[in-house]
Protein backbone atom coordinates (compact mmCIF):
# COMPACT_ATOMS: atom_id res chain seq x y z
CA UNK A 1 0.00 0.00 0.00
CA UNK A 2 2.14 3.32 -1.22
CA UNK A 3 0.85 6.11 0.00
CA UNK A 4 -0.06 7.32 -2.77
CA UNK A 5 -2.87 4.67 -2.64
CA UNK A 6 -3.40 5.87 0.50
CA UNK A 7 -4.16 9.47 -0.19
CA UNK A 8 -6.67 8.81 -3.11
CA UNK A 9 -8.67 6.84 -1.46
CA UNK A 10 -9.13 9.11 1.62
CA UNK A 11 -9.67 11.98 -1.08
CA UNK A 12 -12.11 9.59 -2.56
CA UNK A 13 -13.94 8.56 0.61
CA UNK A 14 -14.29 12.71 1.64
CA UNK A 15 -15.38 13.22 -1.94
CA UNK A 16 -18.50 10.33 -1.47
CA UNK A 17 -19.03 11.67 2.22
CA UNK A 18 -19.60 14.94 0.77
CA UNK A 19 -21.45 14.04 -2.18
CA UNK A 20 -24.04 11.94 0.35
CA UNK A 21 -24.49 14.43 2.32
CA UNK A 22 -25.23 17.01 -0.34
CA UNK A 23 -27.76 14.52 -2.08
CA UNK A 24 -29.54 14.30 1.49
CA UNK A 25 -29.12 17.79 1.60
CA UNK A 26 -31.02 18.30 -0.90
CA UNK A 27 -33.06 15.39 -0.91
CA UNK A 28 -35.11 17.34 1.69
CA UNK A 29 -35.50 20.49 -0.71
CA UNK A 30 -36.31 17.67 -3.03
CA UNK A 31 -39.18 15.96 -0.99
CA UNK A 32 -40.72 19.31 -0.35
CA UNK A 33 -40.95 20.45 -4.32
CA UNK A 34 -42.19 17.26 -4.70
CA UNK A 35 -44.62 16.87 -2.44
CA UNK A 36 -45.94 20.45 -3.67
CA UNK A 37 -46.05 19.62 -6.94
CA UNK A 38 -47.97 16.37 -6.56
CA UNK A 39 -50.48 18.39 -4.90
CA UNK A 40 -50.57 20.96 -7.18
CA UNK A 41 -48.68 23.74 -4.74
CA UNK A 42 -45.06 25.19 -5.78
CA UNK A 43 -43.29 24.19 -2.39
CA UNK A 44 -40.56 26.38 -0.81
CA UNK A 45 -39.58 29.46 -3.42
CA UNK A 46 -38.69 32.20 -1.17
CA UNK A 47 -34.45 31.50 -0.20
CA UNK A 48 -32.67 32.28 -3.23
CA UNK A 49 -34.13 31.39 -6.49
CA UNK A 50 -36.50 28.76 -6.55
CA UNK A 51 -35.85 28.30 -2.73
CA UNK A 52 -32.52 26.94 -4.04
CA UNK A 53 -31.43 27.96 -0.24
CA UNK A 54 -34.24 26.32 1.54
CA UNK A 55 -31.92 23.41 3.20
CA UNK A 56 -29.36 25.33 4.48
CA UNK A 57 -31.92 27.88 5.90
CA UNK A 58 -33.54 24.23 7.76
CA UNK A 59 -30.11 23.44 8.63
CA UNK A 60 -29.53 26.66 10.28
CA UNK A 61 -32.84 26.72 11.81
CA UNK A 62 -31.97 22.88 13.10
CA UNK A 63 -28.91 24.16 14.84
CA UNK A 64 -30.20 27.18 16.23
CA UNK A 65 -33.20 25.08 17.79
CA UNK A 66 -33.08 24.75 21.50
CA UNK A 67 -31.31 21.25 22.81
CA UNK A 68 -34.00 19.51 25.00
CA UNK A 69 -32.69 16.14 26.75
CA UNK A 70 -35.90 14.80 29.36
CA UNK A 71 -34.97 14.29 32.27
CA UNK A 72 -36.12 10.85 32.74
CA UNK A 73 -34.52 9.89 29.77
CA UNK A 74 -30.92 7.67 29.33
CA UNK A 75 -28.81 11.11 28.80
CA UNK A 76 -26.15 8.65 26.92
CA UNK A 77 -27.94 6.36 24.87
CA UNK A 78 -30.14 9.65 24.13
CA UNK A 79 -27.11 10.74 22.50
CA UNK A 80 -25.89 7.46 21.26
CA UNK A 81 -29.19 7.13 19.01
CA UNK A 82 -29.40 9.88 16.83
CA UNK A 83 -25.22 9.11 16.45
CA UNK A 84 -25.92 5.44 15.63
CA UNK A 85 -28.74 6.32 12.79
CA UNK A 86 -25.66 8.73 11.27
CA UNK A 87 -23.39 6.51 11.42
CA UNK A 88 -25.14 3.43 10.00
CA UNK A 89 -26.48 5.52 7.14
CA UNK A 90 -22.93 6.84 6.02
CA UNK A 91 -21.22 3.41 6.22
CA UNK A 92 -23.40 1.80 3.38
CA UNK A 93 -22.02 3.68 0.76
CA UNK A 94 -18.81 2.08 1.04
CA UNK A 95 -19.30 -0.58 -1.32
CA UNK A 96 -21.15 1.10 -4.29
CA UNK A 97 -19.06 1.20 -7.48
CA UNK A 98 -19.99 5.08 -8.27
CA UNK A 99 -18.47 4.33 -12.00
CA UNK A 100 -15.91 2.01 -13.78
CA UNK A 101 -12.09 2.50 -13.07
CA UNK A 102 -10.20 5.61 -14.08
CA UNK A 103 -7.03 5.02 -15.76
CA UNK A 104 -4.72 7.86 -14.96
CA UNK A 105 -0.53 7.80 -15.93
CA UNK A 106 -0.75 4.45 -16.14
CA UNK A 107 -2.75 3.50 -12.81
CA UNK A 108 -5.96 2.39 -12.18
CA UNK A 109 -7.79 4.30 -9.91
CA UNK A 110 -11.66 1.98 -9.47
CA UNK A 111 -14.41 4.31 -8.31
CA UNK A 112 -15.25 2.60 -5.79
CA UNK A 113 -13.78 3.02 -2.00
CA UNK A 114 -13.59 -0.11 -1.43
CA UNK A 115 -14.47 -4.07 -3.63
CA UNK A 116 -15.24 -6.26 -0.78
CA UNK A 117 -15.67 -9.36 -2.47
CA UNK A 118 -18.67 -10.02 0.51
CA UNK A 119 -20.17 -6.61 -0.27
CA UNK A 120 -23.76 -7.69 -0.25
CA UNK A 121 -23.36 -9.20 3.17
CA UNK A 122 -21.83 -5.85 4.26
CA UNK A 123 -24.64 -4.30 2.74
CA UNK A 124 -26.56 -6.14 4.77
CA UNK A 125 -25.16 -6.15 8.11
CA UNK A 126 -24.73 -2.67 8.27
CA UNK A 127 -28.55 -1.80 7.08
CA UNK A 128 -29.35 -4.10 9.67
CA UNK A 129 -27.23 -2.24 12.36
CA UNK A 130 -29.58 0.93 11.36
CA UNK A 131 -32.57 -0.33 13.47
CA UNK A 132 -30.37 0.12 16.30
CA UNK A 133 -30.20 3.88 16.38
CA UNK A 134 -33.90 4.20 15.95
CA UNK A 135 -34.47 1.52 18.91
CA UNK A 136 -31.66 3.17 20.82
CA UNK A 137 -32.97 6.40 20.86
CA UNK A 138 -36.54 5.37 21.02
CA UNK A 139 -35.96 3.83 24.02
CA UNK A 140 -33.42 6.37 26.11
CA UNK A 141 -36.10 8.65 25.51
CA UNK A 142 -38.12 6.99 28.24
CA UNK A 143 -41.79 8.10 26.77
CA UNK A 144 -44.53 6.00 25.25
CA UNK A 145 -44.68 6.87 21.63
CA UNK A 146 -41.10 6.56 21.67
CA UNK A 147 -40.82 3.46 22.59
CA UNK A 148 -43.93 2.16 20.28
CA UNK A 149 -42.44 4.10 17.16
CA UNK A 150 -38.79 2.03 17.83
CA UNK A 151 -40.88 -1.44 18.79
CA UNK A 152 -42.77 -0.66 15.56
CA UNK A 153 -39.37 0.04 13.77
CA UNK A 154 -37.45 -3.04 14.85
CA UNK A 155 -39.78 -5.18 14.18
CA UNK A 156 -40.59 -4.17 10.71
CA UNK A 157 -36.70 -4.12 9.98
CA UNK A 158 -36.70 -7.50 11.14
CA UNK A 159 -39.79 -8.61 9.32
CA UNK A 160 -38.87 -6.87 5.72
CA UNK A 161 -35.33 -8.07 5.84
CA UNK A 162 -36.02 -11.32 5.74
CA UNK A 163 -38.24 -11.01 2.56
CA UNK A 164 -35.28 -8.53 1.06
CA UNK A 165 -32.74 -10.71 2.12
CA UNK A 166 -34.27 -14.29 0.28
CA UNK A 167 -34.71 -12.11 -2.59
CA UNK A 168 -30.89 -11.16 -3.15
CA UNK A 169 -30.00 -14.67 -2.90
CA UNK A 170 -32.13 -15.37 -5.99
CA UNK A 171 -29.90 -12.24 -7.02
CA UNK A 172 -26.64 -13.53 -6.30
CA UNK A 173 -27.44 -17.16 -7.85
CA UNK A 174 -27.94 -15.37 -11.17
CA UNK A 175 -24.86 -13.59 -11.23
CA UNK A 176 -22.91 -15.70 -9.13
CA UNK A 177 -21.19 -12.95 -6.86
CA UNK A 178 -21.37 -10.94 -3.46
CA UNK A 179 -19.36 -8.50 -4.86
CA UNK A 180 -21.02 -4.94 -5.58
CA UNK A 181 -18.57 -3.89 -8.41
CA UNK A 182 -18.67 -7.11 -9.87
CA UNK A 183 -22.63 -7.41 -9.96
CA UNK A 184 -22.41 -4.20 -11.79
CA UNK A 185 -19.98 -4.60 -14.46
CA UNK A 186 -21.90 -8.31 -15.31
CA UNK A 187 -24.36 -5.72 -16.66
CA UNK A 188 -23.24 -4.00 -20.04
CA UNK A 189 -25.52 -2.54 -21.88
CA UNK A 190 -28.88 -3.24 -21.26
CA UNK A 191 -28.28 -6.84 -19.85
CA UNK A 192 -29.44 -5.26 -16.66
CA UNK A 193 -30.53 -7.60 -13.93
CA UNK A 194 -34.38 -6.09 -13.31
CA UNK A 195 -35.10 -8.50 -16.50
CA UNK A 196 -33.75 -11.65 -15.14
CA UNK A 197 -35.57 -10.82 -12.10
CA UNK A 198 -38.40 -8.73 -12.11
CA UNK A 199 -40.08 -10.28 -9.16
CA UNK A 200 -37.02 -10.11 -7.10
CA UNK A 201 -37.09 -6.40 -8.26
CA UNK A 202 -40.51 -5.93 -6.71
CA UNK A 203 -39.87 -7.60 -3.64
CA UNK A 204 -36.49 -6.10 -3.24
CA UNK A 205 -38.07 -2.29 -3.69
CA UNK A 206 -41.08 -2.89 -1.44
CA UNK A 207 -38.57 -4.05 1.06
CA UNK A 208 -36.43 -1.11 0.44
CA UNK A 209 -39.25 1.54 1.08
CA UNK A 210 -40.22 -0.67 4.15
CA UNK A 211 -36.29 -0.90 5.56
CA UNK A 212 -36.02 2.89 5.24
CA UNK A 213 -39.21 3.68 6.93
CA UNK A 214 -40.74 5.86 3.92
CA UNK A 215 -44.48 6.06 3.27
CA UNK A 216 -46.30 3.62 2.85
CA UNK A 217 -44.29 2.14 5.75
CA UNK A 218 -43.20 4.76 7.89
CA UNK A 219 -44.97 3.51 10.98
CA UNK A 220 -42.25 3.87 13.16
CA UNK A 221 -43.09 7.73 12.78
CA UNK A 222 -46.12 7.80 11.84
CA UNK A 223 -47.64 11.36 13.18
CA UNK A 224 -51.47 10.27 13.83
CA UNK A 225 -50.56 7.71 15.71
CA UNK A 226 -47.48 8.22 17.73
CA UNK A 227 -46.82 12.54 17.43
CA UNK A 228 -43.93 11.69 16.23
CA UNK A 229 -42.90 7.84 16.92
CA UNK A 230 -38.93 6.85 17.71
CA UNK A 231 -38.10 10.97 17.57
CA UNK A 232 -40.71 12.74 19.85
CA UNK A 233 -38.47 13.98 22.19
CA UNK A 234 -35.88 14.67 20.06
CA UNK A 235 -34.89 18.43 18.99
CA UNK A 236 -32.53 20.35 17.21
CA UNK A 237 -29.86 18.79 15.48
CA UNK A 238 -30.17 15.28 17.17
CA UNK A 239 -33.75 15.30 15.14
CA UNK A 240 -32.41 16.68 12.41
CA UNK A 241 -29.45 13.27 12.59
CA UNK A 242 -32.67 11.39 12.61
CA UNK A 243 -33.98 12.70 9.78
CA UNK A 244 -31.41 13.26 7.85
CA UNK A 245 -30.27 9.18 8.34
CA UNK A 246 -33.20 8.55 6.37
CA UNK A 247 -32.71 10.66 3.68
CA UNK A 248 -29.03 9.11 3.57
CA UNK A 249 -30.45 6.00 3.57
CA UNK A 250 -33.38 6.73 0.95
CA UNK A 251 -30.35 7.74 -1.31
CA UNK A 252 -27.99 4.50 -0.76
CA UNK A 253 -31.24 2.58 -1.47
CA UNK A 254 -31.33 4.07 -4.53
CA UNK A 255 -27.97 3.57 -5.33
CA UNK A 256 -28.39 0.04 -4.52
CA UNK A 257 -31.15 -0.51 -6.64
CA UNK A 258 -29.23 0.89 -9.34
CA UNK A 259 -26.65 -0.98 -9.15
CA UNK A 260 -28.36 -4.23 -8.20
CA UNK A 261 -31.33 -3.83 -11.43
CA UNK A 262 -30.16 -1.41 -13.55
CA UNK A 263 -26.98 -1.73 -14.71
CA UNK A 264 -25.36 0.70 -12.12
CA UNK A 265 -23.38 3.04 -13.92
CA UNK A 266 -23.64 0.76 -17.38
CA UNK A 267 -26.00 2.76 -20.09
CA UNK A 268 -26.61 0.83 -23.13
CA UNK A 269 -24.91 1.67 -26.57
CA UNK A 270 -22.38 4.10 -24.84
CA UNK A 271 -19.11 1.81 -25.48
CA UNK A 272 -20.21 2.48 -29.52
CA UNK A 273 -19.72 6.27 -29.42
CA UNK A 274 -16.92 6.78 -26.03
CA UNK A 275 -14.01 4.36 -25.75
CA UNK A 276 -11.77 6.55 -23.56
CA UNK A 277 -12.35 4.85 -20.29
CA UNK A 278 -11.43 8.30 -18.61
CA UNK A 279 -14.31 9.62 -20.09
CA UNK A 280 -16.56 6.11 -19.47
CA UNK A 281 -15.82 6.82 -15.80
CA UNK A 282 -17.16 10.33 -15.97
CA UNK A 283 -20.50 9.35 -18.12
CA UNK A 284 -20.84 6.39 -15.77
CA UNK A 285 -20.92 8.24 -12.75
CA UNK A 286 -23.12 10.53 -14.41
CA UNK A 287 -25.53 7.75 -15.56
CA UNK A 288 -25.61 6.70 -11.89
CA UNK A 289 -26.53 9.50 -10.44
CA UNK A 290 -29.45 9.96 -13.19
CA UNK A 291 -31.03 6.88 -12.29
CA UNK A 292 -30.54 7.65 -8.48
CA UNK A 293 -32.32 10.63 -8.81
CA UNK A 294 -34.80 8.61 -10.52
CA UNK A 295 -35.08 6.55 -7.69
CA UNK A 296 -35.36 8.96 -5.16
CA UNK A 297 -38.08 10.69 -7.20
CA UNK A 298 -39.87 7.19 -6.88
CA UNK A 299 -39.55 7.41 -3.15
CA UNK A 300 -40.82 10.76 -2.85
CA UNK A 301 -43.76 9.88 -5.25
CA UNK A 302 -44.81 6.90 -3.58
CA UNK A 303 -44.99 8.92 -0.61
CA UNK A 304 -47.03 11.16 -1.63
CA UNK A 305 -49.27 8.82 -3.26
CA UNK A 306 -50.26 6.15 -1.29
CA UNK A 307 -51.63 6.01 1.92
CA UNK A 308 -50.12 4.09 5.44
CA UNK A 309 -50.27 0.66 5.92
CA UNK A 310 -51.96 -0.26 9.35
CA UNK A 311 -49.44 -2.51 11.55
CA UNK A 312 -51.32 -5.73 11.11
CA UNK A 313 -51.79 -4.89 7.09
CA UNK A 314 -47.84 -4.42 7.52
CA UNK A 315 -47.12 -7.74 9.19
CA UNK A 316 -49.56 -9.18 7.00
CA UNK A 317 -47.45 -8.26 3.86
CA UNK A 318 -44.30 -8.66 5.18
CA UNK A 319 -44.67 -12.56 5.98
CA UNK A 320 -47.64 -13.75 4.30
CA UNK A 321 -47.24 -12.23 0.89
CA UNK A 322 -43.66 -11.30 0.54
CA UNK A 323 -41.53 -13.73 1.96
CA UNK A 324 -43.80 -16.84 0.44
CA UNK A 325 -43.25 -14.81 -3.38
CA UNK A 326 -39.81 -14.20 -2.42
CA UNK A 327 -38.98 -18.40 -1.54
CA UNK A 328 -40.81 -18.66 -4.88
CA UNK A 329 -38.68 -16.84 -6.90
CA UNK A 330 -36.06 -18.13 -5.46
CA UNK A 331 -37.35 -21.81 -6.91
CA UNK A 332 -38.15 -20.63 -10.01
CA UNK A 333 -34.62 -19.01 -10.23
CA UNK A 334 -32.39 -22.44 -9.31
CA UNK A 335 -34.99 -24.43 -11.43
CA UNK A 336 -34.00 -22.14 -14.71
CA UNK A 337 -30.53 -22.58 -13.90
CA UNK A 338 -30.68 -26.24 -13.12
CA UNK A 339 -32.91 -26.74 -16.44
CA UNK A 340 -30.76 -28.90 -18.32
CA UNK A 341 -29.94 -31.20 -15.59
CA UNK A 342 -34.10 -30.97 -14.44
CA UNK A 343 -34.81 -32.14 -18.17
CA UNK A 344 -32.13 -34.74 -18.66
CA UNK A 345 -33.34 -36.57 -14.99
CA UNK A 346 -36.88 -36.29 -16.82
CA UNK A 347 -36.00 -37.03 -20.59
CA UNK A 348 -33.02 -39.10 -20.00
CA UNK B 1 -90.05 3.75 3.69
CA UNK B 2 -89.39 6.74 1.11
CA UNK B 3 -85.33 7.04 0.94
CA UNK B 4 -83.80 10.72 2.19
CA UNK B 5 -81.66 11.36 -1.22
CA UNK B 6 -81.47 9.82 -4.41
CA UNK B 7 -77.97 10.15 -4.07
CA UNK B 8 -77.41 7.25 -1.95
CA UNK B 9 -75.28 4.26 -3.42
CA UNK B 10 -75.59 0.49 -2.41
CA UNK B 11 -72.36 -0.91 -1.14
CA UNK B 12 -71.82 -3.69 -2.28
CA UNK B 13 -69.24 -5.87 0.36
CA UNK B 14 -67.75 -8.39 -2.08
CA UNK B 15 -64.75 -10.55 -2.09
CA UNK B 16 -61.82 -8.96 -3.99
CA UNK B 17 -61.03 -10.46 -6.92
CA UNK B 18 -57.15 -11.84 -7.52
CA UNK B 19 -56.19 -8.53 -9.63
CA UNK B 20 -57.78 -5.96 -6.89
CA UNK B 21 -56.29 -8.06 -3.89
CA UNK B 22 -52.50 -7.56 -6.17
CA UNK B 23 -53.41 -3.97 -5.37
CA UNK B 24 -50.10 -3.05 -8.15
CA UNK B 25 -52.88 -2.09 -10.69
CA UNK B 26 -54.16 0.37 -8.43
CA UNK B 27 -51.06 1.58 -7.08
CA UNK B 28 -49.59 2.44 -10.23
CA UNK B 29 -53.06 3.73 -11.34
CA UNK B 30 -52.82 6.08 -8.24
CA UNK B 31 -49.38 7.18 -9.15
CA UNK B 32 -50.22 8.02 -12.37
CA UNK B 33 -52.66 10.47 -11.07
CA UNK B 34 -50.92 12.05 -8.71
CA UNK B 35 -47.89 12.23 -11.77
CA UNK B 36 -50.64 13.84 -13.53
CA UNK B 37 -50.66 16.17 -10.81
CA UNK B 38 -47.13 17.58 -11.56
CA UNK B 39 -47.60 19.05 -15.02
CA UNK B 40 -51.09 20.86 -13.69
CA UNK B 41 -50.78 24.78 -13.37
CA UNK B 42 -50.14 25.80 -10.11
CA UNK B 43 -52.93 28.07 -8.54
CA UNK B 44 -50.91 29.61 -5.76
CA UNK B 45 -50.57 33.60 -5.70
CA UNK B 46 -47.38 35.03 -4.62
CA UNK B 47 -48.96 37.26 -2.13
CA UNK B 48 -46.63 40.83 -2.16
CA UNK B 49 -45.41 40.26 -5.19
CA UNK B 50 -49.21 39.46 -6.78
CA UNK B 51 -51.83 40.78 -5.62
CA UNK B 52 -55.34 39.67 -6.70
CA UNK B 53 -58.16 42.07 -8.14
CA UNK B 54 -60.30 43.24 -5.21
CA UNK B 55 -63.92 43.90 -5.82
CA UNK B 56 -65.07 47.57 -6.15
CA UNK B 57 -66.55 47.30 -2.73
CA UNK B 58 -64.52 45.52 -1.12
CA UNK B 59 -64.50 46.98 2.50
CA UNK B 60 -61.46 48.21 3.86
CA UNK B 61 -60.14 50.83 6.30
CA UNK B 62 -62.16 54.22 6.16
CA UNK B 63 -61.90 57.15 4.92
CA UNK B 64 -63.88 60.74 6.25
CA UNK B 65 -64.33 63.07 3.09
CA UNK B 66 -63.82 66.61 2.71
CA UNK B 67 -66.32 68.62 0.44
CA UNK B 68 -65.18 69.92 -3.32
CA UNK B 69 -63.48 72.78 -0.99
CA UNK B 70 -61.69 70.80 0.90
CA UNK B 71 -63.46 71.41 4.29
CA UNK B 72 -64.41 67.91 6.36
CA UNK B 73 -67.96 66.67 5.49
CA UNK B 74 -68.34 65.19 8.66
CA UNK B 75 -70.47 66.82 11.42
CA UNK B 76 -70.49 64.82 14.61
CA UNK B 77 -74.09 64.10 14.23
CA UNK B 78 -73.34 60.49 15.99
CA UNK B 79 -75.02 58.49 13.37
CA UNK B 80 -71.78 55.86 12.83
CA UNK B 81 -71.24 55.61 16.06
CA UNK B 82 -75.58 54.23 16.83
CA UNK B 83 -75.48 52.42 13.83
CA UNK B 84 -71.80 50.76 14.00
CA UNK B 85 -72.51 47.12 15.40
CA UNK B 86 -69.04 46.75 17.16
CA UNK B 87 -69.19 50.01 19.07
CA UNK B 88 -66.04 50.72 17.31
CA UNK B 89 -66.43 54.66 16.92
CA UNK B 90 -66.40 57.31 19.21
CA UNK B 91 -66.37 61.66 18.66
CA UNK B 92 -66.28 64.33 20.30
CA UNK B 93 -68.01 67.28 18.72
CA UNK B 94 -67.25 70.83 18.70
CA UNK B 95 -69.14 74.17 17.43
CA UNK B 96 -67.05 76.15 14.01
CA UNK B 97 -66.04 78.99 15.28
CA UNK B 98 -66.27 82.36 12.61
CA UNK B 99 -62.74 81.59 10.10
CA UNK B 100 -62.95 77.93 10.17
CA UNK B 101 -65.32 78.13 7.31
CA UNK B 102 -62.88 76.28 4.69
CA UNK B 103 -62.02 73.56 7.46
CA UNK B 104 -65.14 72.54 8.06
CA UNK B 105 -68.64 72.31 5.92
CA UNK B 106 -70.89 72.96 8.46
CA UNK B 107 -71.39 74.64 12.24
CA UNK B 108 -70.96 72.07 14.26
CA UNK B 109 -67.80 69.27 13.26
CA UNK B 110 -65.69 66.66 15.16
CA UNK B 111 -63.27 67.94 17.07
CA UNK B 112 -62.08 63.79 17.53
CA UNK B 113 -63.43 61.01 15.58
CA UNK B 114 -61.79 57.45 16.37
CA UNK B 115 -62.66 54.23 15.48
CA UNK B 116 -61.02 51.06 16.92
CA UNK B 117 -59.80 48.89 14.14
CA UNK B 118 -59.60 46.05 16.49
CA UNK B 119 -63.07 46.21 17.43
CA UNK B 120 -64.28 47.26 13.53
CA UNK B 121 -65.62 44.56 11.49
CA UNK B 122 -65.81 46.47 8.84
CA UNK B 123 -69.67 45.66 8.21
CA UNK B 124 -70.24 49.57 6.36
CA UNK B 125 -73.09 50.05 8.40
CA UNK B 126 -71.37 53.71 9.03
CA UNK B 127 -71.43 54.42 5.76
CA UNK B 128 -74.77 53.53 5.18
CA UNK B 129 -75.44 55.57 7.88
CA UNK B 130 -74.34 58.86 7.20
CA UNK B 131 -76.43 61.58 6.35
CA UNK B 132 -73.31 63.66 5.00
CA UNK B 133 -71.51 61.25 2.60
CA UNK B 134 -68.32 61.67 4.80
CA UNK B 135 -67.76 58.59 5.68
CA UNK B 136 -66.55 55.54 3.21
CA UNK B 137 -64.68 52.54 3.87
CA UNK B 138 -62.01 52.05 0.77
CA UNK B 139 -60.01 49.21 -1.07
CA UNK B 140 -56.94 50.39 1.45
CA UNK B 141 -56.22 47.46 3.73
CA UNK B 142 -56.11 47.96 7.58
CA UNK B 143 -51.63 47.85 8.43
CA UNK B 144 -50.64 45.47 11.04
CA UNK B 145 -49.01 47.25 14.12
CA UNK B 146 -47.32 46.33 17.19
CA UNK B 147 -49.81 47.93 19.69
CA UNK B 148 -53.62 48.14 20.52
CA UNK B 149 -53.50 51.74 21.07
CA UNK B 150 -51.67 52.43 17.44
CA UNK B 151 -55.30 50.76 16.04
CA UNK B 152 -57.28 53.42 17.45
CA UNK B 153 -57.19 55.43 13.81
CA UNK B 154 -57.78 59.33 14.84
CA UNK B 155 -58.51 62.17 12.40
CA UNK B 156 -54.77 62.14 11.51
CA UNK B 157 -54.85 58.76 9.79
CA UNK B 158 -58.95 58.77 8.76
CA UNK B 159 -59.43 62.21 7.25
CA UNK B 160 -58.42 62.46 3.80
CA UNK B 161 -55.77 64.62 2.66
CA UNK B 162 -56.41 67.71 0.14
CA UNK B 163 -53.72 66.79 -1.68
CA UNK B 164 -54.71 63.42 -2.41
CA UNK B 165 -58.49 62.48 -2.23
CA UNK B 166 -59.60 59.09 -2.19
CA UNK B 167 -61.18 58.15 -5.80
CA UNK B 168 -64.81 56.68 -4.23
CA UNK B 169 -65.96 56.73 -8.41
CA UNK B 170 -66.31 52.83 -7.57
CA UNK B 171 -68.12 52.61 -4.96
CA UNK B 172 -70.24 55.79 -5.59
CA UNK B 173 -71.58 55.27 -8.51
CA UNK B 174 -74.88 57.11 -10.28
CA UNK B 175 -76.80 54.27 -9.21
CA UNK B 176 -75.94 54.01 -5.54
CA UNK B 177 -76.08 58.20 -4.83
CA UNK B 178 -79.89 57.74 -6.21
CA UNK B 179 -80.64 55.31 -3.95
CA UNK B 180 -78.80 56.76 -1.28
CA UNK B 181 -81.57 59.83 -1.84
CA UNK B 182 -84.37 57.88 -1.08
CA UNK B 183 -83.77 57.45 2.87
CA UNK B 184 -87.29 55.35 2.95
CA UNK B 185 -85.40 52.35 1.02
CA UNK B 186 -83.73 50.74 3.54
CA UNK B 187 -82.20 47.53 2.66
CA UNK B 188 -84.46 45.15 4.10
CA UNK B 189 -87.35 46.94 2.99
CA UNK B 190 -86.80 46.66 -0.41
CA UNK B 191 -85.97 43.20 -0.95
CA UNK B 192 -89.14 42.88 1.50
CA UNK B 193 -90.83 44.69 -1.38
CA UNK B 194 -89.64 42.88 -4.12
CA UNK B 195 -90.89 40.07 -2.31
Amino acid sequence: MTLGFLIYKIIFVLIIFAITLLVATYSTYAERKIAAFLQDRIGPDRAGPFGILQPLADAVKMFMKEEMIPSVSNRMLFIIGPGVCMLTACMTGVVIPWGPAMNIGGKVYPLQITDLNIGVLYLFGVVSLGVYGIMIGGWASNNKFSLLGAIRASSQMISYEVAMGISIIALVMTTGTLSLGQIAADQPGMHWNVFIQPLGFLIFIICAFAETNRAPFDLPECETELVGGYHTEYSSMKLGFFLFAEYINMFISSAVISTFYFGGYNMPFIARFVHDPNWLAVLGFVFLFTKISFFIFVFMWVRWTLPRFRYDQLMNLGWKILIPLSILNLLITGGWMMRSEILHFFIK
Amino acid sequence: MQALTNRSKVVAKKEMTFIEKLYLPAIFSGMIITFKHFFRRKPTIKYPEQIRPFSGVYRGQHVLKRDENGAERCTACGLCAVACPAEAITMISAERKPGEENLYREEKYAATYEINMLRCIFCGDCEDACPKEAIFLTERKVDSLYTRNELIFGKDILVESRENPIDLSKRQTPQVKEFKHHKEFAHNVVFEKKK
